[in-house]
């Protein structure tokens, strides 16, 4: 004879279902996201100005400036440029992506529906989930069409097939980890304007490292700053990888960086998510 | 359905919750039956939406018993989850889904099947008059109509029980007569409701019983008819043209309470006929102008008002 069983499995109505719950939620994001697309259009549209800007205004004149201590950039000018800065703007594109996570989040928590899930029995990391799924589908999409507009201002990437491939999967984790750090961002702002500028370090940070002038260039503070900060073995990973160039070390600090990111952020946003409001 | 009325919905006791050094709920108890309206009445701040936000699992409770639906709140939150449909004081609708998409999303993450869903999206649609408008997005709605996709969303779940935390504040009076009317239907059916409201009318309507909350303690609990038994209140209200009038009658007329600003003097009664009769004839007999005579039953501004010490309006004359 058995002893009797004290935790009785939960009744069918009372399991979780984390999956289906997270793709219903990623349904709603998705409509939410055609429903309001101008969001969408500004985010894809700052990086596509940066990128213009830094090709055609400044290019000339820092393509002249990048000096021989790059590689590939030995002719100078602005097609030199172009090829120098589009992994800065792709990973700007990414930054501006989760921009628009942390906006959401904060409109979904100012708006009531958010206290509704909470009183539902469903799988409660779904709501986050289903955030996180959406921007990674708008980030895949904006890469796209920033990488386009590159390639048709000049960008030269030399990457083959197993480059480009990679290069995929690098931007899936990098964009990964920044839209969880955004996810808390977005639920620890107070007001959809404080989530709007909470990420702005994100999109400056590719400027205070080498993502738009090498950081030999810089002075001593300020390329210590450049040469430790995450963004920068990220920058160089994405170079190294469309360019066809030696990796060294960055693509496992960059990686690394990642999971720390990834990992911190879901930690946040999942204590901030089952506090009292 | 009477049998199921010994089974509580709702059984609180000695509930307590402070926020910092601001005691908010000192010690409730609450007793609901199924399949009834229990009110919750207070003025602002007495702690009405705080109980809310406890019993419907969004809050923790300082000290204090609690069982929603038959389950523990502080061991088995997921299952009174499972078992509770909350609508409250703002909103909780995705404002740029359709209606119909709004209740698809519940009936999604409720797991209904396709087939079900949409049949049951379809009939809350119509029965909440949405179906002309489920195609539009919410932002496009009007105040009444958000209260009613807001209610049906939480209907999609087939709850048991309901809280509906000032479900009909902000709402022109049609509106909050069709919400008063969908309540009246779902308690019909078997649904216990939870109501807090600052409308006296609406408590006075709609619920069964009803429990009078200040300084986070219920003062007094009962239905409409024993609340207003408790306190002395009726009275006739008179109106004079000037203050000669006024002062007249207040000579006349001893236990009266006299209101200057609007030269009217509220005299006790109960509402009879002949002392109706005997303060017409003591008025006539002075030749004194009476612009216009009202006659007032208790109702509950009485009984809130005399039992939350609040005394800035009326004061309430013994007999």
């Amino acid at each position: 004879m058995t002893a009797p069983v004290l935790t009785a499995p939960a009744p069918a109505s009372l399991r979780f279902h984390p999956l289906r719950d997270s793709a219903t939620m990623l349904r709603r994001n998705l409509k939410r996201m055609l429903r309001y697309p101008s969001m969408t259009v500004m985010l894809v549209g700052m990086p596509v100005v940066f990128l213009l800007l830094f090709v055609y205004v400044l290019g000339g004149t820092l393509g002249a400036g990048l000096g021989a201590s790059v590689p590939g950039a030995a002719g100078g000018g602005r097609a030199a440029y172009a090829n120098y800065v589009a992994p800065a703007i792709i990973l700007m594109t990414v930054a501006a992506t989760v921009q628009g996570t942390a906006i959401s989040i904060a409109m979904d928590m100012t708006e009531g529906i958010i206290t509704r899930f909470r009183t539902m029995h469903i799988a409660r990391v779904s709501v986050l989930t289903g955030h996180v799924l959406g921007s990674m589908i708008q980030a895949m999409i904006s890469l796209a069409v920033v990488i386009g507009v590159a390639l048709l201002v000049g960008f030269r990437p030399t990457a083959g097939l197993g480059g480009w491939l990679a290069t995929a999967g690098f931007l899936v984790a990098v964009s990964f980890a920044l839209v969880w750090l955004a996810v808390a961002l977005g639920q620890v702002s107070k007001s959809v304007e404080t989530a709007s500028n909470l990420p702005m370090p994100l999109i400056l940070l590719p400027f205070l490292g080498s993502g738009f002038v090498p950081t030999d260039s810089m002075p001593a503070g300020l390329r210590w700053f450049a040469e430790y900060q995450p963004f920068t073995p990220i920058i160089e990973t994405l170079r190294g990888l469309l360019m066809d160039e030696p990796l060294g070390n960055n693509a496992w600090i960059a990686l690394a960086w990642c999971a720390v990111i990834a990992l911190g952020g879901y930690l946040w946003s999942k204590r901030l998510f089952n506090r009292e409001s | 359905m009477t049998s199921t009325h010994s089974r509580p919905a709702i059984a609180v006791t000695g509930l307590r919750k402070s926020f910092g050094d601001h005691v908010v709920l000192d010690g409730l108890d609450l007793h609901v039956p199924q399949g009834t309206v229990f009110s919750l009445l207070g003025a602002n701040g007495a702690g009405k939406t705080t109980t809310v936000r406890i019993l419907s699992t969004l809050l923790g409770a300082d000290g204090g018993d609690v069982t929603v639906a038959g389950h523990d709140l502080a061991r088995e939150p997921d299952a009174v989850r499972a078992a509770i449909g909350v609508t409250g004081q703002f909103s909780a609708v995705d404002k740029l889904l359709t209606g119909e998409e709004n209740l698809r999303l519940m009936a999604d993450l409720h797991h209904l099947g396709r087939g079900e869903g949409r049949r049951r999206v379809a009939r809350l649609l119509d029965q909440f008059d949405l179906t002309r408008a489920a195609g539009k997005p919410a932002s496009t709605y009007s105040g009444g109509m958000l209260r009613r996709l807001d209610l049906a969303m939480t209907l999609v779940g087939s709850p048991q029980v309901i809280f509906l935390d000032e479900p009909t504040t902000g709402l022109d009076p049609r509106s909050r007569r069709d919400m008063w009317q969908i309540v009246r239907d779902l308690v019909a059916a078997g649904v216990t409701i939870f109501l807090t409201t600052q409308y006296l009318e609406e408590a006075d309507e709609l619920a069964d019983r009803i429990g009078v909350l200040d300084h986070g303690r219920l003062v007094a609990e009962g239905t409409a008819e024993e609340l207003k038994r408790r306190i002395p209140g009726g009275h006739v209200r008179l109106r004079f043209a000037d203050h000669h009038g006024l002062d007249a009658a207040l000579r006349i007329l001893g236990q009266a309470s006299p209101d200057t600003d609007a030269l009217a003097l509220r005299v006790p009664s109960d509402g009879s006929l002949r002392s109706l009769k005997t303060l017409i004839g003591q008025l006539d007999d002075r030749a004194i102008e009476v612009d216009e005579l009202s006659v007032h039953t208790p109702d509950l501004d009485d009984v809130f008002l005399a039992l939350t010490g609040d005394s800035r309006n009326e004061k309430v004359t013994a007999p």
